[in-house]
């Protein structure tokens, strides 16, 4: 599986010669990338800025504050209890990874190695549900939940992460597949059990593909509005950070300083993880658009 | 087909492996799909019987204001957002394709917003939005402009399609850069020796090869407009739980777990899933088409 990767950069010591006829044969391309992304952060930097605002500056319109507070921070966490929201958030994205990294990784490992009939109509039938709206299935899955008295509670947001998926599966699968054959081969003459190659030789050569899934499937619990929305109740005890933020939006109508803060909170823990995780964030979208 | 053969005991270990994901395919897609299409058979509230209306729930919705704006919404909302996130996150891909510096760092820049929670972003848009005060209309009045009500009835469509298109470069970005590593360079050197201009070779060599990934996108791009919800709740609820800018999962949430209409609710779910499915039959038909002469 390839990442995406930068082109190589020019091997040539940069002298100061060859610096300036390179900004000057690219220069549009700079300019554009750069007003691009000042547009892409610009968001983000206003944020920052009216988060660290006091809250009678929160109207001043400069994008350095006269005065720098970290009193918003502390505020919003203690109206909104951010201790539930934050760990509601954290324990279910955590059992939904687990969930998909486990059920994900032992699919993949049968359609990657394991010839039997029907595996290539399975496969595809499994990719097509790429292509099906979320809405087409959840509210049979709502009706079942309810009538199991689960709903209110957490299991729906993690309980289908247990039931593989097709993008996981197919992202480990490809990875599966690049691992030479002769392992698996030496270790059946061993005796070994197809479990045992699964969890002694497949899981531990996988890690990276494996550590991009994980990540992928965190990010989309932690992100996941909707299934919040319609499971659990608007409660910051019992909710999720996007619920908790969308009342927070409710009730603190235009305490913009409090409100910036309350999302610097619920994002960071993404935004770190995405620094120092770039790779491994990127690999699990560019694997969607591997054919 | 590649693969081993397994006996005896080892099949008892793959249909173990391969439990999860045919419990997940039977029961969560497809079995899901069949309820799905069975409910909005019935009227249905979750309190009384299911009772049984044929397609009642289908003929009602022509006459169904609430739906007919959402489904205006959601085709608006689509016609612009998924060209103008095929083509900005193309231009940005080629730019960052070409031999130039920091190519990480703007990836990242670039990238940023698909991984943060829309929910969230979409608070900051919602003040940068904000009529009274947002930095937007402070830009706008500071040019002797009168402010807008960015997220009213008037502007809220072009206003949400901005930040779902802001939300969806990095992700398009990702998907050409791949597309375009996998041509290979001497297409380019060899355009180059017959004098082709960057702009010219850009428009023989590499949209005519990139078109797989921007027929994939363009999929990706419509199911995405057709399911987008999370800017559109954050950015246009008003006060009584409606919205300035209704569109079709808003109108389904709205139906099902708000009011437990689960037939109509279901109906109208269908209806987004053909939608879905017969656009993706025209980008595969077309991509057929076109394709095959790249």
């Amino acid at each position: 599986m390839s990442v995406v990767t930068a082109s190589a950069p020019a091997t040539e010591l940069p002298t100061t010669a060859f610096l300036a006829r390179h900004l000057r044969e690219n220069i549009w391309f700079y300019l554009v990338l750069i007003v691009g992304g000042v547009l892409m952060v610009a968001p983000f930097v206003w944020m920052v800025s009216t988060a660290l605002k006091p809250a009678a500056d929160q109207f001043t319109r400069d994008l350095i504050p006269r005065q720098v507070t970290f009193e918003n921070f502390g505020r919003a966490w203690e109206l909104m209890e951010f201790q539930h929201l934050v760990w509601n958030s954290f324990r279910i994205a955590t059992l939904s990874t687990i969930g998909q990294v486990v059920t994900c990784s032992m699919g993949a490992f049968v359609f990657a190695i394991v010839r039997f009939r029907g595996r290539d109509l399975l496969f595809v039938l499994l990719l097509a549900t790429l292509m099906v709206p979320y809405q087409m299935t959840v509210i049979p899955q709502f009706i079942i939940f309810r009538t199991f008295g689960l709903y209110g509670t957490d299991v729906p947001l993690y309980l289908p992460s247990f039931l593989g998926g097709a993008f996981g599966v197919f992202l480990l699968r490809q990875y599966f597949r690049t691992i030479p054959i002769e392992l698996l081969e030496a270790a059946r003459l061993d005796g070994a059990s197809l479990f045992r190659i699964y969890w002694s030789i497949y899981l531990p050569l996988a890690k990276p593909a494996l550590a991009a899934l994980a990540i992928f499937a965190f990010m989309n619990s932690w992100n996941d509005l909707f299934s919040a929305l319609i499971y659990l109740p608007s409660d910051l005890e019992k909710t999720t950070l996007p619920v908790g933020l969308a009342l927070f939006q409710r009730l603190y109508r235009a305490q913009w300083a409090l409100m910036m803060a309350a999302v610097i909170i619920s994002i960071a823990p993404i935004i770190v993880a995405f620094f120092f995780a770039q790779k491994q964030f990127i690999q699990g979208f560019a694997a969607t658009g591997i054919k | 087909m590649s693969g081993v053969g397994v006996r005896g005991a080892e099949r008892f270990w793959v249909i173990v492996l391969l439990l999860p994901t045919l419990l997940g395919l039977a029961l969560g897609a497809f079995g899901s799909i069949a309820a799905t299409i069975g409910i909005s058979l019935f009227q249905w509230d979750l309190l009384s019987p299911a009772r049984w209306v044929g397609f009642d729930n289908y003929l009602a919705l022509p006459e169904n204001r609430s739906f007919l704006k959402a489904l205006g919404n959601t085709a608006l909302f689509s016609a612009m957002y998924v060209p103008a996130t095929l083509s900005i996150s193309l231009v940005v891909a080629v730019l960052l394709n070409q031999r130039i510096r920091a190519v990480g760092l703007f990836r990242l820049i670039y990238f940023i917003p698909v991984v943060t929670s829309p929910t969230a972003v979409g608070l900051v848009w919602t003040w940068i939005y904000s009529r009274d005060k947002g930095v937007l209309n402070a830009i706008v009045t500071t040019f002797g402009g009168e402010p807008v009500h960015w997220l009213g009835s008037d502007m809220a469509l072009y206003s949400v399609v901005i930040v779902n298109v802001w939300g969806a470069i990095g992700e398009g970005m990702i998907i050409f850069l791949g597309g375009l590593q996998a041509i290979p360079r001497d297409v380019y050197e060899a355009a180059t020796i017959d004098g082709a201009s960057r702009f010219q070779q850009f428009l023989a060599v590499t949209v005519p090869m990139l078109l797989p990934s921007i027929f994939f996108q363009a999929v990706l791009s419509t199911i995405h407009a057709f399911q987008a919800f999370d800017y559109v709740y954050i950015l246009t609820q008003t006060g009584n739980g409606g919205s300035s800018l209704p569109m079709l999962v808003f109108n389904i949430y709205r139906e099902g777990f708000n009011y437990f209409r689960m037939g109509n609710a279901s109906a109208q779910s269908v209806v987004l899933a053909v939608i879905v499915l017969g656009l993706t039959l025209v980008y595969s038909r077309l991509n057929k088409r076109w394709g095959q002469h790249g």
